[in-house]
């Protein structure tokens, strides 16, 4: 039965990939409500849920999401659009790339994380601290595919455009732009993604305010794992369906350009 | 007679053809060519390369300048900027004592057995979820589900279960890098280039050597660019590990810098973990760049 030299008939296998998961939930409920172990961290699927039903009706659970959710949204804008901008000037200009890109280059292999108490020290714990964070996790990734976009223009494009004498203005607009807007969009994608990772990172490390990571912070000291369990959940599920968000405005975009999906 | 038919033929050979004489085309408006520069200005090449090994220089110059300026001038307090000199100073208390190295050993080693770990995991993972469809019917969906969380979801969750050991450290690390090595590993698999293995059907080859002999060999370098993409997560992660659970290491140099307001350890910090970074990934694209020699240069999309 392999993947690779049968060509076997679509058959209906999706009831596969629930096996896992099902059995898994089984396991966790027995074992649970069985006493199997007296560890306290043991905490039976029903007190998850109740957990998770008291967080929601409470109230907290929104506070908590809202607040990390606007945090995450502005920094992403903030970090997209001025990675826009430094992207085109370094995509653009050879002079600016050799004035900024290497040092830009030095500047993104440090580690993400390693900034927080930097920032912490200038600008607090508050949300102004959150903020910067996070646009300068989403600012890197638009920048690096940016700037590589627009430098993998097809050269036969741009010959087309001299031809035709297009000026700079026309190359830009009508050649370069769309010839980058692929991977233009692929930054933006990562920029989303890596956002949501730094905002749970950002209040794991700055803790002051609501939020989401705050709220697993909060479980994990006070030895709750049904809080923790359903803050993971959330981060999860939050973190997909800005996934399938971003996918979905990526291809309508292309479409709008005219550009082939992938 | 057949004489006579030779010469008739060779008379009608080649007739000649009266060609008109070329004329110059009429003249008319002549409009003056576009000018398109292909090249810039000539200028002396060794004036070029000077100002172009320079430019890179201005930028770290000038703000290292502004650093100095701001503190020198009592811009910003020590406090908040310390002093270059300062950062460069503590840099080199931190190598004379040993400091350095203790932390860096201890990042080091977590990253690695981490990594190892971790990698390791991945690609048998990937490898049984890309040799069997079964398999990736019951796993992949799950495994799915997981990646949606990030290391930095399953933290507070680690912590419970681990306590602020080292084990924590190694299996968050590890976690880090299995995700990706997982994902690039079951890619390789299914983007085996379809000729080789109509190739391979088309001479008879068993199911084992197919895996071995066009398989494996076409996986190697995408499960190598897995295998560093891991890598750079592991160290990421393990920043984020070491600055909230942790009692050496880089990022509890950073942690610690940062709790008594020692900015020019951290910032001293910050630049090590930057550079070994750095040149870890330096290394990782060397080897990758030794693999592609030679092969056709693969697009995926790794997001």
């Amino acid at each position: 039965m392999s993947s690779l030299a049968s060509t076997q008939p679509a058959r209906f296998t999706h009831y596969r990939g629930w096996v896992l998961p099902v059995v898994g939930v089984a396991i966790w409920w027995l074992a649970a409500n069985q006493g199997w172990s007296d560890s306290g961290l043991l905490v039976s699927p029903q007190k998850v849920a109740v957990t998770a039903w008291d967080q929601v009706s409470s109230g907290q659970f929104w506070r908590a999401i809202s607040a990390s959710l606007a945090r995450n949204l502005s920094g992403f804008f903030i970090g997209t659009t001025l990675g826009l901008i430094l992207g085109c000037l370094l995509g653009f200009s050879r002079l600016f790339e050799r004035l900024v890109g290497p040092s830009f280059n030095t500047f993104k292999q440090i580690s993400l994380f390693a900034w927080i108490p930097l920032i912490s020290v200038w600008f607090g714990l508050g949300d102004v601290a959150k903020v910067v964070f996070l646009s300068l996790a989403a600012l890197v990734p638009v920048v690096v595919n940016t700037c590589d976009g627009l430098r993998n223009v097809p050269p036969a494009f741009l010959e087309v455009a001299k031809v035709y004498g297009f000026s700079r203005w026309q190359t830009v607009i009508g050649v370069m732009l769309p010839a980058a807007l692929p991977s233009i969009f692929t930054g933006i994608y990562l920029a989303l993604v890596y956002s949501w990772l730094a905002t749970i990172g950002a209040e794991y490390l700055l803790v002051s305010g609501d939020g989401i990571g705050n709220t697993l912070i909060d479980g994990s000291e006070h030895f709750m794992m049904d809080l923790v369990l359903f803050g993971m959940v959330i981060i999860g599920l939050v973190g997909w369906a800005l996934n399938v968000l971003a996918r979905r405005l990526e291809r309508r975009m292309q479409r709008l350009y005219g550009i082939n999906p992938r | 007679m057949a004489r006579a038919t030779a010469t008739a033929l060779d008379r009608q050979q080649a007739p000649v053809k009266q060609l008109a004489p070329v004329e110059r085309l009429p003249s008319f408006p002549v409009r003056p060519a576009r000018r398109v520069s292909l090249t810039p200005r000539p200028r002396s090449a060794w004036r070029t390369r000077a100002v172009n090994s320079a430019l890179p220089w201005l930028l770290p110059l000038a703000l290292l300048g502004l650093w100095y300026l701001g503190t020198e001038r009592g811009w910003l307090s020590e406090q908040v900027l310390p002093p270059p000199a300062y950062v460069y100073q503590t840099l080199g208390d931190l190598v004379s004592t040993g400091d350095l190295w203790l932390n860096a050993s201890a990042s080091l080693q977590r990253v690695l057995v981490g990594f190892l770990i971790g990698s390791g995991l991945g690609v048998s993972l990937g490898l049984v979820m890309g040799l069997s469809k079964t398999v990736e019917d019951y796993l992949l969906p799950t495994f799915n589900a997981l990646v949606q969380i990030p290391v930095l979801g399953w933290m507070p969750f680690a912590l419970l279960l681990f306590g602020i050991g080292e084990p924590l450290k190694y299996v968050l690390i590890a976690h880090a890098a299995l995700v990706p090595v997982t994902l690039c590993t079951l890619q390789a698999f299914h983007q085996v280039p379809k000729r080789l293995l109509e190739v391979g059907r088309a001479y008879g080859f068993s199911q084992r050597q197919i895996v071995t002999d066009i398989v494996l060999p076409s996986a190697v370098v995408p499960i190598f660019t897995g295998l560093r993409l891991g890598f750079t997560k592991a160290w990421l992660s393990l920043v984020v590990v070491e600055l909230l659970a942790s009692s050496e290491g880089l990022g509890y140099l950073i942690a610690y810098g940062r709790q008594l307001f020692q900015l020019d350890l951290v910032m001293a910090a910050v630049v090590v973990v930057g550079t070994v970074g750095l040149l870890i990934d330096r290394g990782f694209e060397y080897v990758e760049r030794r693999l592609n020699k030679g092969r056709a240069p693969t697009s995926g999309r790794l997001a």
